[in-house]
């Protein structure tokens, strides 16, 4: 497998195929994109299969400068690798979900998707940091189409401002790349992870990161575009949006803002916490009070980058694993839940939660499944959000007892919206007619589901496997950010293996 | 008694002007039964004066005792002239045909007014650098205004012309205070003088400098006449306005800055930055409430001139590179943008201004309004299209200079700027078609599309040769 560029490939292939699809009927459009998709994946699991656990920190590595000023380069650690499966996992689905629910300008969109995907990847995989934000900003234009053209009545006002929100941040985060670039004299990703920068500076260039990695995560108070997007979104633009565009800004904080200026993260954590915090709490009750499913979701979803932030900010090895295990099990479950709101959606055309009710009744498999996802979503443990939710919080109680007791608090307001949800939903009479009188979940919404399912089961009861592949890379984060870490409140001192698993603090 | 050696490095000029001259005989005793001849002559003419570039005039040196300089920089920027003037010649026909038929004078005009942009990128004297422009603003008048029956044309000739003429008298009155208090117009020679200190006299001279060139180059607070004359004037001509006489007019700027006021680049600086942020801000501010498309494009190349001015701001040679590289990406920008304004007519063939009447035309003609969005979505600075490189080359340039607020400020308003650039994309392809296109038949203006929607696709892979190219252009002032 060594030197084959399969990266190049992995993100070559859907800009060929997008621009295939723009010339073919609906019908071919939907099938070449499947194919692609498909053939992504399959190529994502050879990565894995190939991908060399505590090997060298960057594999796959590619590097042509072909652009002069920057390079093509290209190359992976094991957390990148763990969101580029989740990436190229997600697609597939994504076309399967749009299948039917997408109607007119079938090969456009199909183009738009496939191009996303291309750039989620580059994403991922670039080692060359204008290359990194080359890819970072270019998804927002195919975003942007798909919102804005197969979206819902407020599309036009959702896809702006997706679109102004996340450019006003990524642009600051440019100037400060260009200073780094003109200080450290390379463009070279891993080569700026090691550098000093003056801890004077790295408080500016930490804030203008912060600026684009916090609206895309999305932090409060700038989460207030999420929502919108989310409901206005078709079902596969909500699934790759709450599934891996999220996803980039926590890899942000792991990729650059913890590595490149951990002076300046020691000094500005209370930010994060702080802005964690009040999301966790705020967002939590806000979603609690929602009547469109979609937006609920969306709420949660920024509750739920809360304890991402905090876990990645905790400096220490349980926090960012856990951060980590929840941005891949946000991933599956929150896609997976979009994606039984679009289930519904397709069948009665709208998101209200008052016009269903009753839905086990008539559709007992799609409770079912609908069932599992609340489950996981409020962190039931053996599903993949338990394991990164705990980690998380135990890692912030290391860091910071207020904070790991305040955030808490949302782990049960999440069980209180989601439960109430499914209550809403799925129990009770059936007091509507055509929602009594939906369909039970069809083949290709089984195709979509169960994996899903099956993956969040694997991350929950054995989540060894995807955390192998990060430990070295955690353990090298920690490594770098050792001498800045900041003093602890809990004070925690470490018992013996054998007896008191945990001292406690005196 | 000739000067050889000087006129050899002033080839392509002499090739313009004498055939120019040339031209404007057959046109006056053939008549505008010879326009197809004209404008082939004159696009050969401009491609011969660009070939004649690789020659000796395009690094040869100083000419007639330093009036005119034939180096790198005014090579790179006549290319670009040449270009976008060929572009304006070939596009004209079919856009006045509908009205009545081109005369032969238009492309002898144009040709006019390239002799005289070469002259303003390649003069060292205050002196060559006042005939240059005046040339080409004549040239330029006469053009705006050239649909005589056409009230808002008309308009926008005078127009242009009187507030160009002010703008004459400022930048004479400003050229004739350095003249005085240095003694001398040479670009050399000012700038020694004003190595030792600026006095009040030279500092009021550079000002009204800046001034005079500030309103050639529309930028903000000498921009008032560009949306009223980009809205009037012929959609070629138009088209014309926002790319060759800008790229002259810039690297005149660039010159006379660096060569003649290098060494007082502290006084100028404040005013650079002052005028590239306005125009950047007010460029985009004021586009946002425009329904005609023109003055919407008039707007983007008052906000362009202000992110192409950030360059200069940083003073320093990367600075002049960036500023070379961003007029080169945005040329093709701009002239892909206006060919796409030109496709805009209606079933009778009457060109059609307003941005109302894009709606749903990813539906009516997808060819189109994918060029369009590629432009509209390249001009707001979006990666991976190659208007973000132009905005990353200029914006580094000031950071490595360490102007780190101008950075700053200037990038945040680019986002203002993308707002109304979305606008046009949302209009066509989010909502539902209304009006529909007559289908364009000139296959060389949709190749003039494709051609230049593919370099700003797939413009990274030159990034060498352009940076390579500007470099050298920025060499030669340093």
């Amino acid at each position: 497998m060594s030197g084959f560029p399969i990266l190049s490939l992995m993100i070559l292939l859907p800009i060929a195929a997008a621009a295939i699809c723009l010339f073919l009927s609906d019908q071919g459009a939907r099938w070449v994109a499947l194919a692609t998709t498909a053939l992504l994946f399959v190529l994502g699991i050879l990565l894995w299969v190939n991908y060399e656990i505590g090997g060298p920190q960057w594999q796959f590595v590619e590097n042509a400068p072909i652009f002069g000023r920057f390079a093509w380069a290209l190359g992976i650690d094991g957390i990148a690798l763990m969101l580029i499966m989740l990436s190229v996992f997600l697609m597939p689905i994504c076309v399967l979900a749009s299948w039917d629910a997408i109607e007119k300008r079938v090969p456009e969109y199909m183009a738009a998707f496939l191009m996303m995907e291309s750039f989620m990847i580059g994403v991922f995989a670039a080692q060359d940091l204008f290359l990194f934000y080359i890819f970072f900003e270019a998804g927002l234009i195919p975003m942007y189409l798909i919102i804005g053209i197969w979206g819902g009545v407020e599309r036009i006002k959702a896809s702006y401002k997706f679109f102004l929100y996340t450019l006003l941040g990524s642009v600051l985060m440019l100037v400060a790349m260009m200073y780094m670039v003109a200080t450290a004299g390379t463009t070279d990703i891993p080569t700026l992870m090691q550098f000093n920068f003056d801890p004077a500076v790295q408080n500016w260039l930490w804030l203008a990161f912060f600026a684009s990695f916090a609206v895309k995560m999305p932090m409060w108070p700038v989460h207030t575009w999420l929502p919108d997007a989310h409901v206005q979104a078709p079902t596969a633009g909500s699934v790759i949006l709450a599934g891996v565009l999220l996803k980039m800004g926590g890899y942000g904080f792991v990729r650059f803002s913890l590595p490149m200026f951990p002076d300046a993260s020691a000094a500005l954590v209370w930010v994060v916490f702080g802005l964690s915090m009040v999301a966790i709490v705020y967002t939590s009750l806000v979603a609690l009070v929602q009547q469109d499913m979609k937006k609920l979701i969306a709420y949660s979803s920024v509750a739920h980058m809360g304890f991402v932030t905090i876990g990645l900010f905790t400096f220490n090895r349980q926090g960012i694993e856990g951060g980590l295990i929840v941005m891949l099990a946000h991933g599956l479950v929150s896609a997976a839940l979009f994606l039984c709101v679009g289930v519904i959606y397709d069948r009665l055309h709208t998101r209200e939660i008052d016009r269903y009710g009753g839905l086990s009744n008539n559709m007992p498999y799609y409770a079912l499944f609908f069932m599992f996802f609340t489950m996981a979503s409020v962190g039931l443990p053996g599903t993949a959000n338990f394991v990164g939710e705990f980690l998380a919080l135990v890692g912030a109680y290391n860091a910071n007892s207020w904070v790991a007791a305040v955030a808490t608090t949302g782990i049960i307001l999440g069980a209180a919206y989601m439960l109430w949800l499914y209550r809403r939903v799925a129990f009770g009479e059936s007091k509507n007619a055509d929602a009594a009188a939906m369909p039970d979940l069809n083949a290709r919404e089984w195709v979509m589901l169960a994996p899903i399912a099956a993956a969040t089961l694997w991350m929950g009861i054995y989540p060894e496997s995807f955390i192998a592949p990060m430990r070295a890379d955690v353990g090298s984060l920690l490594a770098r950010v050792a001498d800045s870490t900041p003093a602890s409140d809990a004070q925690l001192q470490m018992g013996k293996p054998k007896a008191a698993a945990h001292g406690e603090a005196h | 008694m000739f000067d050889t050696a000087s006129l050899l490095l002033t080839a392509p000029e002499l090739i313009l002007s004498i055939g120019a001259t040339a031209l404007m005989l057959v046109a006056a005793f053939a008549g505008d039964k010879a326009t197809r001849f004209v404008s082939a002559a004159a696009v050969a003419l401009l491609a011969l004066a660009g070939l004649s570039l690789t020659g000796v005039a395009g690094s040869g040196g100083t000419a007639f005792n330093g009036l005119y300089s034939a180096d790198a920089f005014g090579a790179f920027a006549k290319v670009l002239i040449y270009l976008a003037a060929s572009v304006a010649i070939l596009i004209a026909p079919r856009w006045f045909e509908r009205e009545d038929r081109l005369r032969a004078e238009y492309p002898v005009l144009i040709l006019f007014s390239a002799v005289g942009m070469g002259m303003m990128a390649s003069a060292t004297n205050l002196l060559s650098l006042y005939v240059g422009l005046e040339l080409q603003s004549l040239a330029a008048y006469v053009l705006a205004s050239f649909m005589r029956r056409d009230s808002r044309s008309a308009e926008a000739g005078l127009k242009y012309f009187v507030l160009g003429a002010l703008a004459s008298g400022i930048l004479l009155y400003g050229i004739s205070l350095l003249y005085g208090f240095s003694g001398t117009t040479e670009y050399a020679g000012v700038a020694k003088a004003l190595g030792d200190g600026v006095n009040l006299g030279e500092l009021f001279g550079i000002v009204f400098l800046l001034s005079g060139i500030a309103f050639k180059v529309s930028a903000v607070p000498f921009h008032m006449w560009t949306p009223d004359v980009y809205e009037g004037a012929p959609t070629p001509v138009t088209a014309f306005f926002a790319s060759a006489p800008k790229v002259a007019a810039i690297a005149m700027l660039v010159r006379v800055s660096v060569s003649g006021m290098g060494t007082a680049t502290h006084d100028w600086q404040q005013i650079i930055i002052f005028m590239s942020l306005a125009s950047i801000v007010l460029g985009a501010a004021g586009a946002i409430g425009q329904t005609n498309i023109k003055r919407l494009l008039a707007y983007s190349s008052i906000n362009n001139v202000g992110f192409a001015l950030v360059g200069l701001a940083a003073g320093t040679e990367a600075g002049v590179a960036a500023i070379m590289s961003y007029m080169a990406i945005y040329v093709v920008m701009t002239l892909g943008s206006f060919l796409c304004v030109l496709q805009m007519r209606d079933q009778t063939g009457a060109p059609v201004e307003t941005i109302a009447s894009l709606s749903g035309l990813s539906q009516t003609n997808k060819g189109l309004a994918a060029a369009f969005a590629i432009f509209m979505f390249s001009l707001a600075g979006i990666p991976p299209l190659f208007g973000f490189w132009a905005k990353f080359l200029v914006f580094e340039a000031a950071v490595k200079a360490g102007l780190f607020p101008l950075a700053a400020i200037g990038i945040a308003a680019s986002v203002i700027g993308a707002f109304y650039y979305l606008k046009i994309i949302k209009t066509m392809y989010f909502d539902e078609p209304e009006t529909r296109y007559a289908r364009g038949d000139s296959l060389l203006e949709k190749a003039l599309i494709a051609t230049s929607a593919a370099f700003i696709v797939l413009g990274y892979g030159l990034i060498p040769a352009l940076g390579s190219a500007s470099a050298a252009a920025a060499k030669a002032l340093f």
